[in-house]
């Protein structure tokens, strides 16, 4: 009985903190070098995904918007609903990789460069779309601010103007936020390799040398970083929800869309975690580091933040509702029972439903599982966002705009391409680049440890006045 | 004059002492607070290690960083510049038609004037760090590998004589390898 229960608190554990500092190198720089075949094989449908997107963008860009079914009303439908996805794919990894460094959560050690590197590509990913979006996309730089010599300049007052600006100030301070975090495993990185990666990570690891001076700045760099990302990250998506709030439209005028963008930012970004989190697991043999107690961590934050997504979605359907202005109401009511109406159940279904399953242990410790549940739960978000933007552009404030309008298969493969931009650039990143922090891992393990000794010694000299093991001399694990 | 002026020693070895954990490493600097080899300060010691370890200061004092300096006016800058640089913008449009909307709008103006100061907030704090980490130099001297795994360094320059006292307190604590340069 007292074995099951060691077992079982072994099994709690988040890492193993005897795991020796040696080792956490080596298997890091070994994912880099030896993947499963699964990896070959996603980055295989990455690159063919994105062909297809490639493809469908030179045809658009041959032929004209027309093939991708757009018109008068239907200006933005899935282009912008996906720019509106992948804008909030990227807001789990940096906002909650600041948020869990500042509240001291170590659980995030193993897993937060990943996610950071997520938020970075699923930035990029998101600003094609604004710009295939366009039609004319040569003049995307139209909306920069700089002074052309017709003397005019964008127009500051729009939410568009403001969504260039702060994604570009998102996409620049995730990217320093996810490198700044990186440089001392660069030096790692430099120590070990040979040929090409010797000369990137020499180049990139600054000259790192782990001095207390390095590592002391490091720190409040660090900190401040994450300081100034986690209220940029909620302005972004904030920003992002004013596109449509700021909108006189019905169905987009509501007040509480920034924090309900937010939070979907937030929750999609969440599952996609999981779904990364089981994907690299296994292609790098990382079961060491990515171990089901975080990922059992990960889940039940996803599912908080569901609840909240679900609850600001209630009410915002409530305060059109019972707002009264009836061509809200109108666009709420043919969102239930309209042509989209299987889309919108759909999504219910996958973003407030479906989530309860969490509150499952069996479904949280289940791989297998829960890789389909992440998959749906941002299904369910992608039908989010495609049910903010067409329903309401299909029922305007003109019955002659009154029009439903289904994607056409140009728009289809820049959406399926978009996934295979994304995932082909998150794949090269985590075979180029570590994707397990292997110096923050070492913390974790050092500081468990200690914690570990301190209490021992604590209650043997509380209970029997027997020195503890700190008494005598201690390995830092490594050695 | 002659009265107040210090003797000049003349550093010429660079040593860099290797420990198996940090424990040791800490010791071994406690010794040198002791004054345990005649001349050698703690503010002389620079240790490297695989991971942070601000318990350090325990022992070396307390160190500063300028770095939330370098966010602070980093910020500051982002936040004046962007509001001017939207302002003089805008100034620009007084040849167009508003429609009797003001010129320079303040709440649009607040929004980017926010993102500026958080973009070149991090922009600083990036430079801070790079100055402040001193990165970015060549002929930084002694390293070891063996430090970016599980090693940790103590690296402290000293005179001729001063060599053999900081051999003896490294051995004291079971240093593991002991290299030297000479300063040129």
């Amino acid at each position: 009985m007292s074995d099951q229960k060691h077992l079982s608190q072994e099994q709690a554990k988040d890492i193993d903190e005897n795991i020796a500092w040696a080792k956490i190198n080596k298997d890091v720089l070994r994912s880099m070098e030896n993947p499963r075949k699964g990896y070959w094989v996603a980055l295989f449908i990455s690159i063919c995904l994105f062909c297809v997107m490639i493809y469908a963008e030179v045809y658009q860009y041959i032929v004209g918007m027309g093939p991708a079914l757009l018109n008068t009303s239907h200006m933005w439908d899935l282009y912008i609903s996906t720019f509106v996805f992948w804008i909030g794919m990227s807001h789990s990894g940096t906002l909650l990789s600041a948020i869990l460094h500042l509240v001291h959560a170590d659980w995030r050690k193993p897993i937060y460069r990943f996610a950071e590197a997520m938020t970075t590509f699923s930035l990029m990913t998101a600003g094609l779309f604004p710009v295939i979006h366009l039609g004319r996309v040569w003049n995307f730089y139209w909306v920069m601010p700089y002074m052309s010599d017709r003397g005019l300049w964008p127009n500051f007052r729009s939410p568009l103007i403001w969504d260039a600006f702060a994604i570009t100030a998102y996409l620049t301070s995730s990217v320093l936020f996810l490198y700044i975090g990186m440089v001392p495993d660069l030096a790692i990185c430099r120590d070990s390799a040979t040929g090409w990666r010797k000369k990137l990570y020499t180049f990139l690891s600054l000259g790192w040398r782990g001095d207390d001076r390095q590592w002391r700045n490091f720190r409040f760099t660090y900190l401040m970083i994450a300081c100034f990302l986690i209220p940029l990250a909620v302005s972004v998506h904030s920003i992002v929800s004013m596109d449509f709030a700021m909108a006189i439209m019905p169905g987009w005028h509501v007040t509480t869309f920034p924090p309900y963008f937010v939070a979907g930012a937030l929750y999609s970004g969440c599952a996609a975690i999981i779904t990364l989190f089981i994907l690299l697991r296994y292609f790098f043999k990382f079961e060491e580091y990515m171990t089901m107690p975080i990922l059992d961590k990960v889940c039940k934050l996803t599912f908080v933040i569901a609840m909240v997504w679900t609850y600001l979605n209630l009410i915002e359907f409530s305060a059109v509702w019972y707002g009264h202005d009836i061509p809200s109401k109108e666009v709420l009511i043919a969102k239930a029972t309209g042509p989209y109406s299987p889309f919108f159940w759909g999504m219910m279904l996958c973003g407030s439903v479906l989530p309860f399953a969490l509150l499952s242990k069996f479904v949280r410790r289940n791989m297998y599982v829960m890789f389909f549940v992440s998959i749906f739960l941002n299904v369910g978000m992608f039908l989010e966002r495609w049910m903010i933007v067409t329903p309401t552009l299909s029922l305007g404030y003109h019955p002659q705009g009154f029009n439903v309008m289904w994607p056409g298969w140009v728009e289809w493969a820049m959406v399926g391409g978009s996934f295979g931009w994304f995932g082909m650039l998150f794949l090269i990143f985590v075979k180029v680049f570590p994707c397990v922090s292997m110096y923050e891992v070492k913390e974790m393990v050092f500081h468990r440890k200690r914690v570990i000794y301190e209490d021992v010694d604590e209650m043997m000299e509380l209970h029997s006045g027997v020195p503890g093991p700190k008494a005598e001399p201690q390995s830092t694990g490594g050695a | 004059m002659s009265g107040g002026a210090k003797k000049i020693v003349v550093k010429t070895k660079r040593v860099l002492g290797l420990f198996g954990d940090f424990d040791a490493a800490f010791e071994a600097i406690a010794d040198i607070r002791r004054y345990k080899v005649p001349g050698v300060t703690v503010d002389d010691v620079t240790l490297k290690s695989p991971i942070e370890h601000p318990e350090i200061e325990d022992v070396l004092g307390e160190r500063t960083s300028d770095v939330p300096k370098w966010s602070f006016w980093g910020g500051l800058f982002g936040l004046v510049f962007g509001f001017f640089f939207l302002a003089s913008a805008q100034a620009t449009f007084l040849v167009q038609p508003q429609g009797g909307k003001p010129v320079i709008t303040i709440p649009s103006n607040v929004v980017l004037a926010y993102e500026m100061m958080i973009l070149f907030g991090v922009i600083a704090t990036l430079i801070g760090f790079i100055i402040g980490a001193r990165l970015m130099r060549k002929g930084e001297g002694l390293y070891d590998t063996a430090i970016s795994v599980d090693q940790i360094g103590i690296v402290i320059e000293v005179t001729d004589g001063q060599l053999q006292p900081l051999k003896d307190v490294f051995a004291t604590h079971n240093v593991l390898e002991v290299h030297e340069e000479a300063l040129t």
